[in-house]
């Protein structure tokens, strides 16, 4: 089963530059890990404390994971995985 | 080739923009004051042109604190995509405090290859005049200040 993985220019170092990889698992949670095995460092940016990081946004098939289960969130073959880092900031 | 901003260095890069993105970036600021806008200027991947001008909605809608709504992002990024684009420009204001980047915006600056602008709106606020308008690279943490050079037209 395979599904593609968008990667930010900014998590580019743990792919050798790719933009898009191939990844596997029944949910995200299973995803990143497989992410994880083949890229490894880029989990640790992705999940803090066991949860999807703040400024971390994922989507599966254009749906923010958040509103779909966050690391529980069910894959499937052929699902586009899209990785974004929040653009965010501010005076405080 | 575009110079990179060595650690400890400043003004060694320079942002190249021209007037009616220039102020269509200072107008988007009034407009919001005293919320924080933001918005990118793309441009295609690796040009380092600051072509196309998008303003964004703040989802924080917030004095102090500026995010793309994640729908938005999505669909900006996907855009971008699909144009061969990239944000050359990733601009925010503060409208209390000087034009320099917080150390919010240092840790959650994530676009490596882009130009950091900040203006700041609290000399005149929503009103006429002047606003700071300067530029930055954040690259790991580290702040570079760059040059501004505004042209009639990009050439």
């Amino acid at each position: 089963m395979a599904i593609e993985v968008k990667i930010p220019t900014i998590l580019r170092t743990y792919t050798g530059g790719e933009k898009a990889v191939p990844a596997e698992g029944t949910t995200l949670s299973a995803l990143i890990d497989d992410l994880e095995s083949n890229h490894a460092g880029i989990k640790d940016r992705l999940i803090d404390n066991g949860d999807l990081r703040r400024f971390v946004n994922v989507y599966v098939n254009d749906e923010d994971v958040r509103f779909i289960g966050g690391l529980e969130a069910e894959l499937k073959d052929g699902d586009a995985v899209v990785i974004l880092p929040a653009v965010a900031g501010g005076a405080n | 080739m575009r110079s990179r901003p060595d650690r400890g260095t400043r003004l060694e890069s320079v942002l190249t923009i021209d007037q009616a993105t220039y102020d269509a970036i200072v107008a988007h600021a009034k407009r919001d004051h005293p919320d924080e806008a933001c918005g990118i200027v793309a441009g295609p991947e690796g040009s380092d042109r600051a072509e196309r001008f998008v303003e964004m909605v703040n989802a924080a809608g917030s004095p102090t604190f500026y995010e793309f709504d994640s729908t938005d992002l999505l669909q900006l990024y996907k855009e971008m995509d699909a144009r061969d684009e990239e944000p050359v420009v990733v601009y925010h204001s503060h409208t209390a405090t000087e034009a320099y980047p917080s150390r919010t915006d240092i840790g959650l600056a994530s676009e490596p290859n882009a130009h950091y602008v900040l203006v700041s709106t609290r000399e005149h606020g929503n009103n006429p005049g002047p606003v700071e308008f300067r530029s930055y690279r954040i690259v790991e943490g580290e702040v570079a200040e760059e040059e501004v050079t505004v042209v009639p037209t990009l050439s």
